[in-house]
C-alpha cells in the first residue's frame, strides 16, 4: 500500500536546543503507528511537525510525492487532511458541541450547512455524542470532549488522524470510552498516528510501534517485537521502567 | 433659623430656576443629549471595528515559502499599526479633532460636521481598542488557533468565527468602559463646533449665564447616559454567556428535546 505521509531527514530545533534528529519516518495507508518514548523525546514535535502546526528547520515532509515544506502546497488544505486530535481536546469553546463539527466543513471544505450538519451527525453519533449537539463544550465531561473532538476531526474526512496523548488528561474512568472509539476507526481502516502511555492500546491494535527517545526514532517493529524482544537497550530500559509503574 | 429660611428659599429658587431651563430649553438639550448618543455609539462601534481589524491584521503569521514581498508588507502593516496606535493614544483626542478637521478644510476637504466627529472619535478609539483586542487575543489559549489550523482553518477563518467571538466576550467589559468614555469625551468636539450635549449647554448658559443651573442639569444627562450605558452592557454580557442549561436530544431525533440539564446544578430537569 502506499504511503500518505513520508516524513525525510526532518530536523527541529527550538533555539539551540535541537528535539528532532534526522528523522525518517512514514506512514502507509490504513496503518495504526503508536509511537511511545518518555516524556521531552519529542513526540509531541514529531506529530505536530507532521501537522504543520511546527515549522520544521530542515527536511522534508511528501504528501502525494510533494514536499509540503516548499510552499507549493496551501499549508491549510494539507492541514484539513491530516486530522489533529488533542491531550486537551481543545474543542472550541465558543460553539456548541454541532457546530464544532460543522464550521471546518463549511469554511474549508465549504460545504453547505445541511450536508455540514447531516455529515457532523454522522460522526457524532458515531462516537455517542449525537445526543448532545446543543451542549457547550464547558457543559461535558473531559470523555466526551475528546470524544467531540475525534468527531470533529472526522468531519473533514481527514486521510490520517493523528492523535497525541488523547488520554492523558482525562480521569481513569472516561479512558476506556475515548480508547474504544479508537479501536473501531482502528477496525474500520483509518490510518492513524497515536502518541499514547497506554500500551495495552499499543499492543492490541498498532501495526507498529515507534520508540522515540532524545529526538530520534531508536527502534521500529510489530508489537510482537517491540513488546517482547526488544533489541535496542534503550527500548528495554523504557518499557522496563513503564512496566515497573 | 433665619439663615434656613433663606437657605431654603436659595435652595428652592435655584431649582425653580432649573426646572424653568430645562423646561424652555429642553428641546436643546434633547438635541445634544442625541447627538451625544449618535456620535458615541458610532464612534465606539467603528472604534471597536477598527480595533479587531488591527488585530487580525497584527497576528497574520509568516509561513514556510511565503514572498519576500508579503514578509516585508506585514512588516510595513505591523509598523503602520503601531505608529497609529502610538500617535492616536499619545495625543489628546480635542487636539486631533482640531488637526484633523482643520486639516482638511486647509487642504480643501469640507467635513460634514457629524462625519467629522463620528471620524475623530472611531480612529480615537480603534487606537484604543486595539491595544485592548491584542491584550484579548493574547488571553485565549493557543490550543484554540491550532485546533482550527489543524482542519485546515486559515488565519482569517481562525479568527473570525474562532477566536474573535472569544475575544469579543472577554473585552465586553473594556468595550463598556471606552463607551462610557466616549459619551463623555465626545464633549470635546464642541472645539469644531460639532452640536452635542455639551455645545448646546454652552450656548444655553451663554443666552441666560445661569452657568451652574445649566451645567448642573447637563451633568445629569450624562451621568443618566453613562449609567444607562454600564446597565445595558451588563445584560447583554449576561445574555451573552448563554444560557446554563441544554437540552439532551433523544437519539437520531434532531429538533425532539428529551430532556434538559442544568449546568450549575448538575442536574436532569
Ligand atoms: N515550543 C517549544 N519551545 C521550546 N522548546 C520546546 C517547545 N516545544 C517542545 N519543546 C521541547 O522539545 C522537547 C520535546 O518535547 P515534546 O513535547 O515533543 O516531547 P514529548 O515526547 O511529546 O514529551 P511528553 O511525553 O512529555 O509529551 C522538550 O525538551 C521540550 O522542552
Ligand atoms: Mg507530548
Amino acid at each position: 500500500m502506499s504511503n500518505i505521509v513520508e516524513v525525510k531527514h526532518l530536523k527541529k530545533s527550538f533555539g539551540t536546543n535541537e528535539v528532532l534528529k534526522d528523522i525518517d519516518f512514514s506512514v502507509r495507508e490504513g496503518e495504526v503507528v503508536c509511537i511511545i518514548g518518555s516524556s521531552g523525546s519529542g513526540k509531541s514535535t514529531l506529530l505536530r511537525c507532521i501537522n504543520m502546526l511546527e515549522i520544521p528547520t530542515s527536511g522534508e515532509i511528501l504528501y502525494e510525492g510533494k514536499n509540503i515544506l516548499d510552499g507549493d502546497v496551501a499549508p491549510s488544505q494539507y492541514r484539513a487532511k491530516m486530522g489533529m486530535v488533542f491531550q486537551q481536546f481543545h474543542l472550541f469553546n465558543n460553539l456548541t458541541v454541532l457546530d464544532n463539527c460543522t464550521v471546518g466543513q463549511r469554511r474549508v471544505l465549504k460545504r453547505s450547512k445541511s450536508e455540514a450538519e447531516s455529515t457532523a451527525m454522522k460522526y457524532l453519533s458515531m462516537v455517542g455524542m449525537d445526543a448532545f449537539i446543543n451542549a457547550k463544550p464547558r457543559q461535558i465531561s473531559g470523555g466526551q470532549k475528546q470524544r467531540v473532538a475525534i468527531a470533529r476531526a472526522l468531519c473533514m474526512d481527514p486521510e490520517a488522524l493523528l492523535f497525541d496523548e488523547p488520554t492523558s488528561a482525562l480521569d481513569p474512568e472516561m479512558v476506556g470510552e475515548v480508547l474504544t472509539v479508537m479501536r473501531t476507526l482502528a477496525n474500520q481502516g483509518m490510518t492513524m498516528i497515536v502518541v499514547t502511555h497506554e500500551m495495552s492500546f499499543a499492543r492490541d491494535v498498532a501495526d507498529r510501534i515507534v520508540f522515540m527517545d532524545d529526538g530520534v526514532i531508536v527502534e521500529e517493529g510489530s508489537p510482537k517485537e517491540i513488546f517482547t524482544a526488544p533489541k535496542n537497550q534503550r527500548t528495554r530500559d523504557f518499557l522496563k521502567r513503564i512496566i515497573e509503574i | 433659623m433665619l439663615s434656613y429660611v433663606f437657605l431654603t428659599s436659595g435652595a428652592a429658587l435655584f431649582f425653580t430656576q432649573s426646572w424653568e431651563i430645562l423646561k424652555k430649553f429642553f428641546s436643546m438639550f434633547l438635541s445634544g443629549m442625541w447627538e451625544t448618543v449618535f456620535i458615541s455609539i458610532f464612534g465606539t462601534a467603528f472604534g471597536v471595528l477598527i480595533g479587531l481589524g488591527a488585530g487580525i491584521l497584527r497576528t497574520i503569521p509568516v509561513m514556510p515559502g511565503d514572498s519576500r514581498f508579503k514578509k516585508g508588507l506585514l512588516k510595513f502593516l505591523n509598523v503602520l499599526l503601531s505608529a497609529y496606535v502610538e500617535v492616536f493614544r499619545g495625543t489628546p483626542m480635542i487636539v486631533q479633532a482640531m488637526v484633523i478637521y482643520y486639516g482638511a478644510a486647509s487642504s480643501g476637504i469640507y467635513m460634514e460636521k457629524n462625519f467629522a466627529a463620528i471620524f475623530i472619535v472611531s480612529i480615537n478609539t480603534g487606537a484604543y481598542m486595539a491595544e485592548i483586542v491584542r491584550g484579548g487575543i493574547l488571553s485565549i489559549d493557543k490550543g484554540q488557533f491550532e485546533a482550527a489550523h489543524s482542519i485546515g482553518m486559515d488565519h482569517f477563518n481562525t479568527m473570525i468565527y474562532i477566536i474573535m467571538p472569544q475575544v469579543m466576550r472577554n473585552i465586553l467589559p473594556a468595550i463598556g468602559n471606552e463607551f462610557v468614555i466616549n459619551i463623555k469625551d465626545t464633549s470635546v468636539l464642541n472645539v469644531i463646533s460639532v452640536t452635542e450635549l455639551y455645545y448646546q449647554s454652552k450656548s444655553i448658559a451663554t443666552q441666560n449665564f445661569m452657568y451652574f443651573q445649566v451645567f448642573l442639569i447637563t451633568s445629569i444627562i450624562y451621568l443618566i447616559l453613562t449609567f444607562s450605558v454600564t446597565r445595558l452592557l451588563r445584560l447583554f454580557e449576561k445574555k451573552l454567556e448563554g444560557a446554563d442549561t441544554y437540552t439532551i436530544m433523544g437519539s437520531h431525533t434532531m429538533g425532539h428535546a428529551a430532556f434538559k440539564v442544568d449546568e450549575k446544578k448538575g442536574a436532569i430537569l
